[in-house]
């Protein structure tokens, strides 16, 4: 009971957003009809609506989106064929998803260093780590900031 | 102070953005119709492949040595450099985007070092947001910021960053710059200069000023002053208003019926009726041009263009495409292999500016039409709607057998991050 109780807390709704809609068609004046009603009340207290891009994408100059292909990043809530937002001005720091150059290629994983080792953890029991040392440079192309799934 | 920075090989680096297995290997990018080399990476310039060099010419030393080679990717390379100029205009204030991988910046006059300190700041800024390598050259004048830029770009002892700034190291460096390599000296100044005994920079720079009004006019007096270090020509932050659009391209093969030189100009009318409304402006004179090879002086040559002045300014893809149809039908003539065709449009005026027709009153439902048409192609890509005029197979159309996907600019073609085994990873 109390068990199912939690979860219900979990998932619970706390507020709702309008969503934004960016693109609009203006129309010519003598088209549209004269609003002759009473002025709405709400008119005083209209606040801007949302836009995800403000909430996703904080550095538009230096934000990629990749595509993931592969299912190491299960753990972290990356699924096969989401959308990453990539912001290359971050800075990595430990615990990072990172966009990592690995054998030339572009490859999702958890950038995990202490003060004598680094490497790049998957997020899937099945998916070793890769541990790097001087041998292997490390060239990580961007951080990654949000996964985009549909449900 | 000026400052101009250059993106590094720019078309290059950016088919390399997205393909770090490309770091070390020679690339090259081919012009439009995959003809000529117009971009090659440092070690792609180390092969002897020269700029502007036909493709085939080049072909078995690209294969000798692996040369990654792309067909041009404008819509990658379009995204790439906005975000270039984005990275600088958000660091600096003054900021002139000169060309598509070359910007001027106006700095407070300073130290050399301090000057040189914000050089490879901004370098470091762009190279970590964008993934694009720049070399910045800085200097009292646009035309020394250029020198500078290109003494930066090949020595790799000023890390990308190289500032003018003293007098007497001046001279030095002028004396090792060709002619031909001043920014705002054509090739044939340069070629006549050398006729007279000017080679360097230098050189030109010493010149008697009448001397220089009388064989470069007052253009190439402007550029000594500017050598001597006297700024002549300024920032310039707004882009001067299109005076004109042109859309035209070489065909994939030469085409001789009239029912492909029709779809091919219908398709440009298209493009550059587009151009015109995202710009704001409509045309009032539209000019139709097609032309044979000139280069096969074996085959019948012919070309001919024909100009249609419209009775009022029009941005309507169905207006621009009548009369660009009609017009390609007064020129065209059977048995010739042609080469290229266009439409340029000239007389550009602003959306707003409406003369007062009697007979041709603008209609409302042509500008909502189009609207709707740019939407739909906006965002489920160019050409989802599109006159039929322009045809389907578009045999004629020019050839793009290496592109590289739309990485930045459409969904369905996003870079992939691997999320399994790299590919050289041993399973066992």
């Amino acid at each position: 009971m109390n068990k199912h109780l939690d979860r219900e807390k979990q998932s619970s709704i706390k507020e709702i957003f309008p969503a934004a809609c960016e693109t609009s068609l203006p129309r010519p004046l003598f088209l549209s009809g004269v609003s002759a009603g009473f002025p709405s009340p709400a008119d005083d207290y209209l606040d801007r609506k949302l836009d995800l891009n403000e909430h996703l994408v904080k550095n538009p100059a230096a934000t990629f989106f990749v595509r993931v292909a592969g299912d190491s990043m299960i753990g972290a809530g990356i699924n096969d064929n989401d959308i990453l937002v990539v912001d290359r001005s971050i800075d990595p720091c430990s615990g990072s998803v990172v966009i990592a150059v690995v054998n030339g290629e572009l490859t999702v994983k958890r950038l995990m260093k202490n003060k004598d080792s680094c490497r790049l953890a998957a997020e899937n029991p099945d998916y070793p780590d890769l541990e790097i040392d001087e041998e292997t440079p490390l060239e990580i192309w961007g951080v990654a900031t949000f996964a985009i799934h549909s449900l | 102070m000026f400052g101009l920075i250059d993106c590094n090989n720019f078309y290059a680096s950016c088919e390399r953005l997205f393909r770090p297995d490309l770091a070390n290997r020679p690339v090259v990018v081919l012009s439009n119709n995959d003809g000529c080399i117009i971009a090659r990476s440092n070690e792609a310039k180390a092969l002897g492949i020269g700029m502007g060099t036909p493709y085939f010419k080049q072909e078995s030393l690209i294969r000798k040595h692996d040369v990654a080679v792309f067909s041009s990717n404008y819509p990658l390379y379009g995204d790439i450099s906005q975000r270039v100029m984005d990275v600088l205009m958000r660091l600096e204030p003054d900021v002139e985007v000169y060309s598509i991988d070359e910007a001027f910046i106006r700095l407070p006059a300073g130290k050399p070092c301090d000057l040189e300190t914000r050089g490879l700041f901004l370098k470091a800024n762009v190279q970590k947001h964008t993934g694009i390598p720049v070399s910045i050259g800085l200097g009292p004048t646009k035309t020394l910021a250029k020198i500078a830029n290109r003494f930066a770009k090949k020595n790799p002892a000023t890390a990308g960053v190289f500032s003018i700034s003293d007098r007497q190291s001046l001279d030095s460096l002028l004396a090792a710059v060709d002619i031909a390599d001043i920014w705002g000296i054509g090739r044939r100044h340069a070629a006549r200069l050398k006729n007279q005994g000017i080679h360097t920079a230098l050189q030109l720079k010493n010149c008697g000023d009448s001397w220089l009004r009388k064989q470069l006019t007052v253009t190439g007096l402007r550029t000594a002053m500017e050598l001597r270090g006297v700024p002549c020509i300024s920032l310039e932050k707004s882009v001067p208003a299109r005076k004109s659009i042109c859309t035209s391209r070489s065909f994939g093969q030469p085409v001789h019926t009239l029912g492909d030189l029709q779809e091919a100009v219908a398709s440009y009318a298209t493009q550059a009726a587009y151009k015109l409304r995202s710009g704001r402006l409509r045309t009032t004179v539209v000019d139709v041009f097609i032309r044979t090879n000139s280069f096969k002086k074996d085959e019948p040559q012919y070309c001919n263009r024909r100009t249609f002045t419209l009775p009022a300014p029009s941005s309507h893809t169905a207006t621009l495409i009548k009369v660009a149809l009609a017009s390609l039908k007064t020129i065209y003539r059977t048995g010739y292999r042609y080469q290229k065709a266009g439409v340029l449009l000239n007389g550009l005026v602003p959306e707003n500016y409406e003369q007062l027709q009697l007979f041709h009153a603008p209609g409302p439902r042509h500008t909502l039409l189009m609207k709707a048409v740019d939407e739909i192609n906006k965002r489920w890509g160019r050409d989802t709607i599109q006159p039929a005029a322009a045809g389907i197979a578009k045999e004629w159309r020019f050839r793009q057998m290496k592109k590289s996907p739309a990485y930045t600019t459409r969904w369905s073609e996003l870079p992939i991050a691997k999320a399994s085994f790299p590919e050289s990873f041993s399973m066992a």
